[in-house]
């Protein structure tokens, strides 16, 4: 019999997994207050926030709602979108920078939950690869209604439509202009937002997990049909977890977009879903402290690897499947358990040493 | 054992007699459901009294289940009528039937594996320690509240079957025996009214059955509930059963005390064959 306290107590992984993302970041500001960071891994710090937050948000559908979700970039998408057209709203009723990213990422927040919401209610009818495959269809659908929506802002007000010739305006800006995207936005993303952000996103997984919502998700995904037993509606709780997870994607949609002048609705497609998953697989299905770190390395590695210019992408792949490799290699493992604990018996040692003086 | 007196009530049921001026807490009329062109179960009825300890025995592939799945909507009845605690249940979810007070247990232990032995027992409370979502995720006074009292709830519930030093075990990792229990704890913990249990006595062994005879009596008179068993173990089935439904190829064989079915030639033939007599009385 396994002792649950003794794989990992789920308060002792919620305090671990903040230390870690603040212990990162205070050395991050260190290192930048001593001007010792490149302007290529400066210019990634936004970016990687927002991943982060897409990678614990996908995490959450799929490490522990149990369920393959490769639509992820779409509610990014309409998080992205919806949180530039608040930006500059706001920006016309002349709000400060820190107000308009706090109510742009709000709405980033909400759009990207009630469209999770909607695609849920039919997506989480089915199971395993059948789900997979629709949330990739509503993945696509999503980007191509992006593609083609056009939204302007006049004194009159919003205007949105498909087509151009129809939005009516008499004067104004056009925020987002179908395929071209958003130009001309305000950079209001910071820093230390996104730490704020990936710092809320954790309280909410860890206290969401822990409690009776929580463990009804994860009864579910251990036994569907114990769980409708013991009196549980599942697709409520099925439906809950999912729109939470499409609310912080939508989030990391909005940090990332307000962090560029330029946005296309082509950067959030079926690749960037990929790759956020990757980061799910790689950090370890329901592990967060994973997710955080391949979010890091695998954003920071493309640009490590701009020196070899054309052979990049190549060895992106194979440092991945190297990881990989390495990371579920027992042996490997061994390895680095009993490098650990002798770090550890060296601590311990010095430790009873000190008593005894 | 005291003896419980048996009588005939007007739908052609036998319950008890303390239960005689009490709504029964099951009544099941022409209850039955097709596979296809094959009839699973067929003209299934059945009275079981508020306190009863039922037993529904038969031969592998009678069928058995097959009841248990109706009952809990796990399978939608082609027919019948299915009356719990005098409401009609027809259209009613499976979780929808365990808030109106039934609860089962699985042939095939069906527990959540990876969870804790503590909170397979708290998912068993869900609705019972209620508090929102919202009030979980902002860790307000009600979520302390209810969390407190829910631990001590399972701590309780499991002392039935004295596992509260098994808490913090992950359930997987139990041995059969305690899985099997376990099942029962977590079906308890959504105070039902009637609990349904699939062959709990399957894998145990003549110890432990001993052990379990006694405990499903302690739950009825504790908790004063209906008690509805499927069940192999002969021993166990004439030992607590009050009142015992057999059957065949889906349909009611036999009806009556243990006493009257231990005596019956029509299922001694059905369930044991025409040589079995005397088995069927050594086991018994």
């Amino acid at each position: 019999m396994t002792k649950y306290k003794n794989l990992s107590s789920p308060t002792k992984n919620m305090v671990s997994t903040f230390a870690l993302v603040i212990g990162l970041f205070l050395i991050l500001q260190i290192l930048l207050l001593t001007g010792s960071v490149s302007s290529l891994v400066k210019g990634q710090l936004v970016p990687i926030c927002a991943y982060i937050v897409m990678a614990v948000s996908l995490n959450l559908t799929v490490g522990i709602l149990g369920e393959l979700s490769l639509g992820h970039a779409g509610f990014m998408s309409v998080g992205a979108f919806s949180g530039v057209v608040m930006s500059s709203v706001l920006k016309q009723a002349g709000a400060s920078d820190g107000l308009r990213l706090f109510v742009s990422i709000l709405t980033g927040c909400v759009f990207g939950a009630i469209v999770g919401f909607l695609i849920g209610i039919p997506v989480l009818r089915l199971k395993g690869d059948y789900l997979a495959i629709v949330t990739l269809a509503f993945g696509e659908i999503i980007k191509s209604i992006m593609n083609n929506l056009y939204i302007g802002l006049d004194a009159s007000g919003l205007h949105v439509n498909m087509l151009k010739d129809n939005l009516n305006m008499t004067d104004g800006r056009v925020i987002i202009s179908g395929p071209m995207g958003v130009s001309g936005n305000d950079k209001l993303s910071t820093f230390f937002a996104g730490f704020l952000l990936i710092l809320f996103c954790l309280f909410v997984i860890f206290n969401f997990v822990d409690s009776r919502a929580g463990r009804a998700v994860a009864a579910q995904r251990d036994n569907y049909i114990a769980t409708e037993s013991v009196g549980i509606n599942v697709t409520k709780y099925k439906l809950t977890a999912f729109t939470i997870s499409a609310g912080m994607a939508g989030m990391a949609g909005t940090l990332f977009a307000l962090n560029y002048s330029t946005v296309v609705a082509s950067k959030f497609d079926f690749n960037t879903s990929i790759l956020v998953l990757v980061f799910v697989v790689l950090g370890g299905l329901g592990n967060m402290k994973g997710s955080i770190l391949a979010a890091i390395v695998l954003t920071l590695l493309p640009e490590l690897l701009r020196a070899f210019s054309t052979y990049r992408m190549l060895l992106y792949a194979i440092v991945l499947i190297l990881i990989m490799l390495i990371t579920n290699n027992p042996e490997m493992k061994h390895v680095v358990d009993t490098v650990l604990s002798r770090i550890k018996g060296l601590f311990r040692r010095r430790k009873g040493g000190a008593v005894n003086d | 054992m005291t003896k419980t007196n048996m009588v005939p009530v007007p739908s052609l049921g036998i319950i008890p007699e303390r239960d005689v001026n009490r709504m029964p807490i099951l009544d099941i009329h022409h209850l039955g459901i097709d596979f296809g062109g094959l009839h699973a179960v067929e003209d299934f009825n059945l009275v079981i009294g508020r306190t009863e300890i039922a037993g529904l025995i038969g031969p592998n592939g009678a069928g058995k289940t097959t009841v248990f799945n109706l009952l809990t909507n796990v399978y939608t009845p082609s027919r019948g009528v299915i009356l719990l605690d005098g409401v009609d249940i027809r259209g009613k979810k499976t979780w929808q039937l365990n808030e109106m007070g039934i609860a089962r247990t699985f042939q095939n232990i069906r527990l959540f594996n990876k969870l804790t032995v503590e909170d397979n027992v708290k998912v068993g409370l869900h609705n019972i320690c209620r508090y929102s979502t919202l009030e979980g995720v902002l860790r307000l006074p009600r979520y302390w509240k209810m969390e407190k009292e829910a631990h001590e709830k399972a701590m309780e519930l499991l002392s039935i079957f004295d596992m509260q030093h098994m808490a913090n075990y992950v359930a997987g990792s139990l041995p059969y025996g305690a899985q099997r229990r376990l099942e029962i704890v977590r079906a308890l913990a959504t105070n039902p009214k009637l609990l349904l249990l699939d062959e709990p006595a399957a894998g145990m062994n003549p110890s432990e059955t001993a052990e379990l005879m006694q405990n499903i009596r302690k739950i009825r008179d504790d908790f004063q509930i209906a008690i509805m068993l499927i069940e192999h173990d002969m021993n166990l089935v004439m030992g607590i059963c009050e009142g015992i439904a057999v059957l065949n190829y889906g349909k009611i064989i036999a009806k009556g005390t243990p006493d009257q079915i231990k005596a019956d030639p029509v299922v001694i033939e059905a369930y044991l064959g025409r040589q079995g007599e005397e088995s069927l009385h050594a086991e018994g």
